[in-house]
């Protein structure tokens, strides 16, 4: 088997990858249209509808539409693209991909109507009761069997480098999902059920898995989007392969451990926080190292990013990346810590992960996508991208800083004294104090669909065909 | 250069790369996780804390479903602030039978790890129909369908039952009367037999009817049933004794 012989067409099975795109696309603009409202209800709670539509029982759609139906959909859409690309093989096991598909779309929309009938578990993005949780085990097995048994088949000598971030945030979700789901129910016929692990366990256990569901879903895997998307649209190679084999199993090793740092000051013992904080702060050099790697594959060709609104989209991504990922080492001291915990600053934080490097890395690996897949030289309007690529910066702009401003505000005014040694503020007072940044926050917010939107007109052109505008 | 040849291996064979991965990514989760399972390092003994009785549990259970986590923490971190504001600060102990934790991670919210006792029944009451009648600049939804919905009292049991499966150590006896026990406590001494809710749970249970609606044992009993016991399970004035002389 030499590897430079010339393939004859493997056959690559794009229908299955053409449903996961579509279904990004769709989930996405659900995702980011439940942020606004519960946005705006944070702003005006007379938007609140009891009990259905309450902020409590919205959040979590929120929060699921745009990490797993969103960020999971991109996921399964471009590993299914790449894995077959870079192995030169078609998709292992028949029909298997397409179960995956409709699987995945089912545990969606179970955990969805369950959090609006008020059929949680109560932990943060693991909200989904003992039956999804079941379910989706089922689906992501066959995930991992699809993936593997391709790489098995491959025809290529060598596993290319984007396979082994989505390699590693495949088995390594399961491995999350597992460990942080365990619980009984109270009966077979019923939702509710009780987690095996009470108190500081289920704490540390839930950050584990919390912390490394941005690890892993978050970050792995979409990593494996820059290694491929980035080297393909800019015609170059990744810039460093040494690089590559550092930062990837640094990054899979320090990860795991950085969860207790959402747990400071409180009832999980010392050494376990002073762990989290340490290789929180580590982590920042794999990070960075990604980062890097990234973003210097286009040395060289540092004009692309002035002539293609796709790759700048990639780009900007990986820059907020990187700046998420000295924030984050930054906001794990403690010291710091006991500042930005409980308050908005760490929600702006999350948002610059996910609407800056999540979201833009997978827009531009879907202006990259759709064309192809549907058979088109380039994507409709490369105007539209570049618009779409600045009101969602204007966007995202608008969303961290107010987070900023009423994060630090928040932590300020709760541990402020006055001269008599009393607390100054009452906490009421503090809530009154962020209305005008939860304002400036939903319009962030509105502006970043609205750039949603725009990809989604400009694509319906793309996918009918329409003659090129520019 | 050596490690890029001796990696090659890993490149050229999935099944290598798979395990490879699932070792690595093993080590941080069994160092952290394995060693707070020896309990006794973790969760210092304090006298007090006790399973929630059948009503409190059901309020639990309407704290998970209607996310009030996604706002309100219940881990009082020791720093002066935030003692000083809500009270001693949270001990392992006092969250050892919640299944999950509801120490949350954001506060829209004040911190409730010991809001009981704090408000009356009615001020709970009537922040929980439209908190704006209460505290008018709060940005809380109004939860006023907790006072029309009858409390699901009746599988109870069942629930102490898979408790227990997990550790709490609830009795064949609290398990036996958990649905009456739950009724007792929402309608209190004054109409029903408190002595056996009290014999399985100790003086300090508050048994009297939480929402002001004496027809119904509501959601809002069960509810504020719980807020009321979170935090007052410790007595910490006792214990200060004992800490000073620690010293």
């Amino acid at each position: 088997m030499t590897s430079e012989v010339t393939h004859t067409n493997p056959n690559y099975n794009y229908d299955v990858v053409r449903l996961f795109t579509l279904a990004t696309i769709f989930w996405g603009v659900v995702g980011f249209a439940a942020g606004v409202f519960i946005a705006l209800q944070m702003a005006f709670p007379e938007l609140n509808i009891e009990p259905y539509l309450n902020f409590g029982r919205l959040r979590p759609v929120h929060t699921s539409a745009v990490i797993f139906a969103f960020g999971g959909n991109a996921l399964f859409a471009t590993s299914y693209y790449v894995v077959q690309r870079t192995c030169h093989a078609r998709l292992w096991g028949g029909n298997l991909p397409l179960f995956t598909f409709f699987g995945y779309q089912l545990v969606i929309v179970m955990a969805a109507l369950g959090y609006v009938l008020g059929v949680t578990q109560g932990k943060e993005y693991a909200e989904p009761e003992w039956y999804v949780d079941l379910w989706l085990t089922i689906v992501w097995v066959a995930y991992l069997a699809v993936y593997m048994g391709t790489l098995i088949t491959r025809k290529e000598k060598h596993i290319y480098v984007a396979n082994w971030f989505y390699l590693s945030f495949i088995i390594t979700v399961a491995v999350l999902h597992l460990g942080n789901n365990i619980s009984i129910p109270v009966d077979l016929l019923g939702a509710k059920s009780y987690s095996a692990p009470a108190g500081v366990q289920s704490a540390m256990i839930q950050w584990w898995y919390g912390h490394n569901a941005v690890g892993f879903f978050l970050t792995a895997g979409f990593l494996g989007m820059m290694y491929y998307f980035i080297p393909k649209r800019a015609e170059r190679p990744v810039y460093s392969y040494r690089l590559s084999i550092l930062h990837f199993w640094s990054l899979i090793f320090i990860y795991i451990w950085a969860g207790p740092h959402h747990l400071h000051y409180t009832a999980l013992p010392d050494w376990a926080q002073t762990l989290g904080m340490t290789f929180s702060i580590i982590l920042w050099m794999p990070s960075w190292g990604g980062m890097i790697n990234g973003m210097m594959t286009l040395s060289g060709a540092w004009n692309k990013l002035r002539e293609d609104p796709v790759i700048r989209f990639m780009i900007i991504g990986v820059a907020f990346y990187g700046m998420s990922t000295f924030e984050g080492p930054l906001m794990s001291i403690k010291a710091v810590n006991s500042l930005s915990h409980y308050t908005d600053w760490t929600i702006g934080h999350v948002h610059s992960g996910a609407l800056g490097w999540v979201g833009f890395i997978t827009f531009g690996a879907l202006y990259y996508l759709v064309p192809k897949l549907w058979g088109r030289e380039e994507v409709y309007s490369l105007k539209l991208v570049n618009l779409h690529l600045w009101v969602a910066t204007l966007g995202i702009v608008l969303y961290i800083a107010a987070m900023w401003v009423s994060g630090i505000m928040q932590g300020l005014m709760w541990r402020s004294y006055d001269e008599m040694g009393f607390l100054q503020y009452s906490f009421v007072e503090s809530v009154m104090a962020m209305h005008p940044f939860y304002v400036i926050r939903a319009l962030g917010g509105v502006l970043y669909l609205s750039g949603a939107l725009i990809m989604v007109y400009n694509f319906w052109r793309t996918i009918r065909g329409d003659a090129r505008v520019n | 250069m050596g490690f890029i040849h001796k990696h090659e291996k890993l490149e050229r064979n999935s099944v290598l790369l798979l395990i490879c991965i699932i070792l690595v990514v093993l080590v941080g989760g069994i160092v952290e996780i394995i060693p707070l399972f020896r309990k006794e390092t973790v969760i210092e003994p304090v006298e007090g804390v006790r399973p929630y009785t059948p009503l409190e549990l059901a309020g639990y259970n309407i704290y998970i479903r209607e996310g009030c986590y996604v706002c309100h923490s219940q881990q009082i971190r020791y720093l002066r602030d935030e003692v000083t504001r809500y009270g001693h600060y949270s001990l392992a102990a006092e969250s050892m039978y919640d299944h999950p934790f509801q120490w949350g991670s954001k506060r829209t919210g004040p911190d409730l790890a010991r809001v009981g006792g704090k408000y009356s029944d009615a001020w709970h009451t009537a922040h929980m129909k439209h908190p704006q009648d209460v505290v008018p600049e709060s940005i809380m939804p109004s939860y006023s369908f907790l006072a029309k919905n009858a409390a699901k009292v009746n599988d109870l049991d069942k629930h102490l039952k898979t408790l227990r499966l997990v550790g709490v150590p609830y009795t064949d006896e609290q398990v036996e009367n958990a649905v009456n026990d739950a009724k007792v406590q929402a309608v209190g001494p004054d109409v029903a037999d408190t002595d056996g809710l009290i014999e399985r749970y100790g003086e300090k249970v508050n048994a009297r009817d939480f929402d002001g609606n004496p027809n119904l044992v509501s959601e809002m009993d069960a509810l504020i049933a719980y807020l009321q016991v979170l935090g007052t399970m410790v007595d910490f004035e006792s214990a200060k004794d004992v800490e000073d002389g620690a010293q």
